[in-house]
């Protein structure tokens, strides 16, 4: 069968979508294949129960690059997103701290713990932004191969270099420091408040398989706080319609520009002849030619499943096994009667209306961890709380919302292995009911409906390799030109017309369309089409 | 000093930043908050209330009312249907643009005229010989805009007698909230979906309360200007007093400006029975305008190259900007950018302009004055179709 097709996608997440749009905008032929009825990965909307519409997996939008909103008109096939007001920490003892984007409503919140805190709080944010500028630019960045002898790699690593020889010397060192240290480390250059300090870690440790204390964590620290720079022009936030909405505006773009895209199309093998990928094989056979083949699903996945180890050097396959998926978190959904009330600020507040995180002192979220590192689910755990429907009417009947948590910590392999998760999911759901009631003492009776989800269903439902929705840690020896495996950075695969785009590769996991993004421009460049 | 407006004893409960302007004489709430982003993201993800009574409102009854208005107004309004709306705008004897604003046709021989500065002399003097009756009702009739993708729900569990579902874009129909009598109008200054509700001054806080209690499972907010000044920047629209000026408070013939100057060709009916100023707009037509309203898009990525050389971040207004901003073409200014803003939902960074006609067509680039950590530099701007935000749902 002769084919037209320039490229095949694998998965339609919303990384394989903004590749697919790219490469159809620059009038490329491209297909865009996914295994569920719906499109987005793990950024999902559905109707899980009538009326409520949950973002079932990734819940915030943070990072999605503006110029891909700009690029692919994205608010003209209906993305729309709502920037998160405050982070608010309830704790046990009554008390609560809750940080707003007005600077004096923070400073009054911060000194009820520490003055000193309050006073150096936007220094923090300044340096952190400061860092995030710095940052910034390598995250559309292909990642040059430093053990390449390409010169306009090197090229690329010199402009690097240069960039970091411009910084004065104390922010060199500090750059330094924050890929190293731990993020509670990192926090007490700064803070003396264990409150304040134990609810900013946590961005250390969403999405790995580490806790605040662990060496490296700061660096995720900034990944999560470049979601935060610029305030108005890129923060946190809700999409209107659910994280899926991302997925089909982009989705809607891809069209626009000529993509085909089929939903219920699950991918059994990536076709390889003589080394070089040739299209893709259907469950139930029918086979898809195309010039290449760009996967957006993981490494593990992608490799070790579709490709098949026959293809490949061990050297290669031993790394991609190496690739540590490892998910940790669980997600739990509620349909709600009414918004749910805080003990410690009663209300239907403004503090509801951006994350809500069980983070109490940093003693509590290393006990979360310790659990994990046993096998089990943690029995207290850490949670991040969001109730979109404050912001968002559209995805629960008046007055009724819809409550998304995030759970950390629920590591993909327990001690009985990751087949025992159906029988503990139910009984993790009351742990972190139990948890948030702590809170929150009306929980229960406003409960309608629950959606309990563990790293093992996400697999099951998604494909995620162990649940993980970033496809892989964000630690330092799997980022940048590490991401999946060494030498294999640069979006390109041993596989020669065999390409990846999702968040396993540069810069990593997060609604935020680079991956997707920069291998297009990469598919593009090389001239392969 | 202004006065408060017949929602005073509500926006000002509820107007914990004490901020406020003089909006015509009358106190409006700049931002309920500390800032406008709540009102903003409300207007484009569930709904805003914004107090909007100081809008002028003339009441025009009388069997030679069509005539007279499709004499004043630019726009042929004997071709209005009854409980349609038209936006128009009304110029001097040169062509030149007085105001612009709404007509609402709400019985036979019955309209409202809305308009952003006194008109009411201006009306009178030119109905000599027309059998109307002109009535300033600006102070007996408040009005609310309920504006938002949520707004329709909301409006749909308060009001009876009202179709809403059939009622269309520009449409007006009467209705009751709470049996008080109202008129709600398919219209607003967002370029959403969205809604005017009309109601007699003394009705003002019941029919606020009611709008509010049922708009609260919606997400509803009150909302100020300042919200409301970067949602009709996404919609292209264009203020009197900011992007134009009217003709009979410039101080200069060369700051006047006719309809096509400033985007409102589309509302200019020119082959009709005289009206006022069709003669010179006539020959404008004919010969050129010399200066065009266009939308502009600012290049973000210069912008963050600029402040890179300072070593920051880029860094914009949070609110909607109103200070002419010069343009240039290499070393020649070639007009002037009138009001901007951020747009948080289309992360763009946007300008409402007037530039000499040659440089309006999509696509042209020039450049814009931009200042950064004190130093004057540019940045290129792009000329892009009006509106830059347009949701299927504003129509729908």
């Amino acid at each position: 069968m002769a084919s037209q097709l320039d490229a095949v996608i694998v998965g339609g997440g919303h990384n394989g979508l903004v590749c697919a749009a790219y490469l159809a905008r620059a009038g490329r032929k491209v297909m865009v294949l996914e295994r569920r009825p719906v499109l987005g990965g793990a950024a999902v909307s559905e109707e899980v129960f009538p009326g409520f519409t949950f973002s079932v997996f990734s819940y915030v939008v943070s990072l999605l690059r503006p110029e891909i909103i700009r690029d692919l008109e994205l608010s003209r096939f209906g993305l729309q997103l709502i920037p998160l007001e405050c982070a608010f920490t309830p704790l046990p003892d009554g008390n609560s701290l809750c940080r707003w984007s007005d600077w004096e409503q923070s400073r009054r919140e911060i000194e009820r713990f520490s003055k000193r805190d309050a006073e150096i709080y936007p220094a923090y944010s300044q340096a952190m932004m400061q860092m995030g500028r710095f940052v910034k630019p390598i995250l559309s960045m292909t990642p040059p191969d430093p053990a390449s002898r390409n010169p306009a790699e090197l090229w690329e690593l010199l402009q690097l270099g240069r960039r970091f020889a411009a910084l004065g010397e104390e922010e060199r060192f500090l750059k330094l420091k924050m890929f190293t240290m731990s993020a509670v480390d990192f926090l007490d250059r700064w803070f003396e408040s264990d409150v304040l300090k134990a609810t900013m870690s946590v961005s250390g440790i969403i999405g790995t398989f580490q806790g605040v204390r662990s060496p490296g964590t700061a660096y995720v620290l900034l990944h999560h706080y470049m979601g935060e720079i610029d305030g108005a022009f890129r923060s946190w936030g809700f999409s209107r319609g659910g994280t899926g909405q991302v997925s089909l505006a982009i989705a809607g773009s891809a069209r626009h520009h000529g993509a085909g895209i089929r939903t219920e199309a699950p991918i059994e093998k990536i076709l390889v002849k003589d080394g070089l990928a040739r299209g893709v094989v259907l469950e139930g056979g029918e086979e898809i030619l195309s010039k290449l083949v760009i996967s957006s699903v993981d490494p593990h996945l992608t490799f070790l499943k579709m490709v098949g180890p026959e293809h490949l050097e061990d050297e290669f396959i031993e790394a991609i096994r190496r690739y540590k998926l490892r998910g940790s978190s669980g997600k739990v959904n509620l349909a709600l009667d009414r918004v749910p009330e805080f003990k410690c600020r009663p209300g239907v507040g403004p503090h509801l209306r951006g994350d809500v995180a069980i983070s109490p002192s940093i003693d509590y979220l290393e006990r979360a961890y310790d659990e994990a590192k046993y096998g089990r689910y943690s029995r207290r755990p850490y949670l991040n709380v969001v109730i979109p429907s404050l912001c968002d009417p559209s995805v629960a009947p008046p007055g009724k919302h819809v409550m998304s948590i995030f759970v950390q910590y629920a590591p993909y392999h327990l001690r009985e292995g990751a087949a025992a998760w159906p029988s503990q999911r139910e009984a993790f759901g009351d742990a972190v009911i139990d948890t948030l009631a702590e809170y929150c003492p009306t929980l229960r009776d406003s409960i309608l409906h629950r959606q309990v989800l563990t790293p093992w269903d996400i697999e099951q439902i998604t494909g995620l390799g162990e649940g993980n929705i970033f496809q892989g840690e964000l630690s330092l020896e799997q980022i940048f030109f590490l991401r999946p495996a060494p030498r294999w950075a640069r979006y390109r695969t041993p596989v020669r017309n065999l390409w990846m785009c999702g968040s396993a590769v540069h810069p990593g996991g997060g609604i935020m369309g680079a991956p997707g993004a920069n291998a297009a421009r990469e598919i593009l460049r090389s001239g392969t089409l | 000093m202004p006065v408060p407006t017949p929602f005073h004893s509500r926006t000002s409960a509820l107007c914990t930043s004490y901020r406020w302007k003089d909006w015509a004489g009358f106190y409006a709430v700049c931002s309920y908050d500390t800032n406008h982003d709540r009102e903003y993201f409300a207007f484009r993800h569930a709904a805003g209330l914004l107090d909007v009574s100081p809008l002028f409102k003339y009441r025009v009854v009388g069997s030679d009312a069509a005539e007279f208005l499709a004499f004043v107004m630019a726009r042929d309004i004997r071709r209005v249907k009854p409980f349609q709306v038209s936006y128009c705008c009304f110029c001097d004897g040169k062509g030149k643009v007085i105001d612009d604003g709404t007509v609402a046709r709400l019985g036979e021989t019955d309209y409202r005229v809305t308009s952003a500065s006194p008109s009411l002399r201006w009306l009178q003097e030119h109905a000599r010989g027309f059998g109307v009756q002109i009535r300033d009702e600006s102070e007996s009739v408040a009005a609310l805009a309920l504006q938002g993708p949520t707004s329709r729900e909301i409006l749909k569990q308060v009001s009876q007698d009202a179709d809403l579902d059939h009622l269309r874009f520009f449409r007006i129909a009467q209705a009751r909230i709470d049996g008080i009598p109202v008129e709600i109008s398919r219209t607003g200054y967002t370029g959403d979906l969205g809604y005017e509700i009309w109601l007699r001054a003394q009705d003002a806080s019941p029919v606020w309360d009611r709008l509010m209690t049922a708009g609260s499972s919606y997400g509803a907010v009150p909302a100020g200007l300042d919200a409301l000044d970067v949602t009709r920047v996404e919609a292209g629209f264009i203020l009197q007093g900011v992007d134009y000026h009217s003709a009979t408070r410039c101080p200069t013939e060369s700051r006047k400006s006719s309809p096509f100057e400033i985007g409102l060709e589309w509302t200019v009916d020119l082959e009709r029975e005289p009206f006022m100023g069709q003669e010179a707009l006539r020959l404008e037509k004919r010969e050129g305008s010399r200066w065009s309203l266009v939308g502009l898009e600012i290049s973000w990525e210069e912008l963050e190259r600029l402040y890179e050389t300072h070593g920051l971040p880029p860094h914009l207004p949070a609110a909607a900007w109103r200070t002419a901003v010069p343009l240039y073409d290499g070393q020649r200014q070639i007009g002037r950018a009138t009001s901007g803003s951020w747009s948080p939902l289309l992360k763009k960074n946007l300008a409402l302009a007037s530039v000499e006609t040659r440089y309006a067509e999509p696509g042209k680039r020039f450049q814009i004055e931009h200042t950064a950590e004190y130093e004057r530099r540019t940045l290129t701007a792009t000329v892009v179709p009006r509106p830059f935000f347009n949701p299927e749902r504003k129509r729908a």
